[in-house]
């Protein structure tokens, strides 16, 4: 029978079903980081059990941590004691953990990868929604909650409804200055908050396949962001490129072994999807969120929609102290935050660079770029683009979750705009009254340098012409 | 895990849509290592003014309406993974939670924590506000046996779904951990097979 590649993994990795109902799931790989595993540690103490496959997980220290002074103890009391109690319980229960200081630490998403611990393939789970970032390599990878990831600690498997299949495609070629950022809030202003729910998606046609893998994972990212589970891009050479050679990829004979594996996980061409949506690349352009989820998006050309009577779109408009019919076009913003696990990586550092190189962050702005991990930190140092930024006056600062979810310093005050190159423009998600618009790497560093919402596009066209 | 079937009670109605996890409880909140006390901070930033003070037009500090069953508008739970939601609404005081739509992983952290996530009908979901706004006082009546949730005193019910597994579990009080490692076995009789 004709299967897509979710069925492909799924099916490989279903140990046995619950009386023919939930699915028992083999995780290959556990990521684990200081917010989401206390508890479960604490359950596996009360029950008296272990880690079940301590090699198959892996944990590092990312949302409580500062980005400035890392060196030093964390200031803060309660932050402090979480990330030392993952030490602990890593160090209890034998996982390996690249806590605050270690030169492997960084973003868990941006971590898995960068290693090539994340492999086509994969069942791959975290306490995190974003763990739908792995995706981008072809594994079955999605969020999970404190009480599932105690059960993948004690035994490996998760039980598990099996979701529906999405499929959405994109054809065509991206016009300049549109990024895989753009695709994706797109996608969500079409399909809404809410559009993915029950679903796992996989991202298909010509436009998706046009991009590098750092650009997949910014798609693959937000999947949680329309409500599903996860979402996925078929392996292909840019993926077996960009994993070759990696520090925990296969080697050797177990890579051409591997490869070979990897090379039958595709959707079949008679595999049939529950939904499937078909965008046209050519009809996205720059986005921006207006409101306070990240469906609430559109081009940066655009006025928010006046036709919704909501309540709930009232209040959202509310707290962004916005209006319906009007464009964001020259609204003033104060902050830009740059980093978070959709985009911190060194492509997304390069664009900004390239970008902002001989222009000034505008008087009115704090910028910030916050590199993913130690290791993209250390490439942009060595590329010389923390110079380009400071020079142009942004804080390029530590690694770590930073400004996204404001759990650490680093936290945008009430009131202020900031255009983050974040995933979510919840209500509070920056610091209590922060109002963010979520935007592309690109439409932020063009933000910084105006002080205020423009279209990056006229400053490309203008260097191209 | 508690054990959970009927419940009676009076309802909190929050007719907002896509409340979000980061509503339910924000992440500044997340730094405990325990599961107790998270009720405090339930919607934290909606109950409260920055001095602490309560905001009177959140429903949480309207006397008027009380009991354990919180009903809300559609894709409520979206967002951040955090179980820390499910255990800031079991620690209030929530046993079941109603709305027409809910977001995947909350409603699975939901059931890992006792507390019964019931996906009504959009009309059946307005008829429950419609009812609640008319009376304060109106009840519902859930049965997980049956897999029934009626308005009391009205001839509105649905049934809901539950998956048998899932429904043994909050029935029983039981969870995925105990089932797991009674299949130790066959687990890793599966990690000797693969390719």
């Amino acid at each position: 029978m004709a299967k897509t590649l979710f069925d492909k993994i799924w099916d490989a990795h279903t140990v046995t079903t619950v009386d023919g109902g939930m699915c028992v799931i083999y995780i290959d790989q556990h990521l684990i980081h200081e917010v989401t595993s206390p508890q479960a540690f604490q359950g596996l103490r009360d029950r008296g059990l272990q880690v079940a496959r301590p090699a198959k997980t892996l944990a590092t220290a990312d949302h409580n941590v500062p980005t400035k002074n890392q060196h030093l103890p964390i200031v803060e009391e309660l932050s402090r004691y979480q990330v030392a109690k993952l030490d602990e319980n890593c160090r209890d229960f034998g996982v390996t953990v690249y806590g605050l200081g270690h030169d492997k630490q960084g973003i868990v998403h941006v971590i898995g990868p960068e290693l090539g611990i994340t492999q086509p393939g994969m069942t791959i789970v975290c306490g995190d929604s974003h763990t739908s970032t792995h995706g981008a390599f072809g594994s079955i990878a999605f969020g999970i909650g404190t009480s599932q990831v105690e059960q993948v600690l004690a035994s490996q498997c998760l039980i598990l409804q099996k979701p529906k299949r999405m499929r959405i495609t994109v054809d065509g070629e991206l016009a300049l200055g549109v990024l895989s950022k753009d695709i994706i809030l797109y996608i969500i202003s079409k399909l809404t908050a809410a559009g993915g729910t029950g679903h796992f998606i996989e991202y298909a046609g010509s436009t998706i396949r046009s991009l590098s893998m750092e650009a997949r994972m910014t798609i693959c990212n937000m999947s949680i962001e329309m409500g599903a589970r996860g979402g996925m891009i078929a392996p292909d050479e840019t993926t077996y490129e960009y994993v070759e050679g990696r520090e925990k990829a296969p080697q050797g004979a177990e890579w051409d072994r591997k490869l070979a594996l990897w090379k039958e996980l595709y959707t079949d061409a008679d595999a049939v999807f529950d939904t499937e949506y078909h965008f046209d690349a050519a009809d996205i352009a720059p986005m921006v969120t207006y409101g306070t989820n990240p469906g609430m998006g559109m081009q940066v050309t655009d006025h928010i929609p006046s036709g919704n009577q909501s309540e709930s779109f009232a209040k959202s408009l509310d707290y962004m102290g916005l209006e319906k019919g009007k464009s964001l076009l020259e609204h003033p913003v104060q902050y830009v935050f740059i980093g978070s696990c959709t985009n911190s990586r060194i492509e997304d550092l390069r664009l900004v660079a390239d970008f902002v190189k001989g222009r000034q962050v505008a008087e009115n702005i704090t910028a910030w770029v916050v590199p993913g991990s130690q290791q993209v930190r250390k490439q942009a140092v060595a590329e010389g683009i923390d110079q380009v930024l400071i020079e142009a006056g942004f804080d390029f600062r530590e690694a770590g979750c930073s400004a996204c979810l404001a759990m650490n310093e680093d936290k945008i005050p009430a009131g202020a705009y900031c255009v983050s190159t974040s995933n979510r423009n919840f209500e509070g998600r920056q610091g209590p009254g922060a109002r963010t618009i979520l935007a592309s790497p690109l439409m932020a560093a063009a933000t910084a340098v105006e002080g205020k919402i423009v279209d990056v596009r006229a400053y490309l066209q203008h260097e191209e012409a | 895990m508690k054990k959970l079937d009927q419940v009676n009670s009076t309802c909190v109605p929050l007719p907002i849509e896509d409340v979000d996890t980061d509503q339910i409880i924000p992440a500044r909140f997340l730094k405990a290592t325990t599961k107790e006390g998270f009720g405090d901070n339930l919607f934290r930033d909606w109950r409260y003014e920055k001095d602490d003070s309560p905001k009177e037009d959140f429903v949480l500090n309207n006397a008027i309406y009380s009991g354990t069953i919180l009903v809300a508008g559609r894709n409520f739970g979206c967002g951040s993974s955090r179980e820390h939601a499910a255990w800031a609404l079991g620690d209030y005081g929530f046993q079941v939670v109603v709305s027409s739509f809910f977001a995947d992983i909350f409603k699975g952290n939901a059931m890992n924590n006792g507390i019964l996530p019931i996906t009504v009908t959009q009309e059946f979901l307005d008829e429950i506000f419609r009812a609640i706004e008319a009376d304060p006082e109106a009840k519902l009546s859930v049965s997980l046996t049956k897999q029934s949730i009626a308005i009391e005193g009205s001839d509105a019910k649905q049934s809901f779904e539950i998956d048998p597994y899932k429904k043994m579990c909050l029935l029983n009080g039981y969870d995925d951990i105990d089932y797991l490692i009674s299949i130790k076995d066959q687990i890793e009789a599966h990690e000797v097979a693969q390719p």
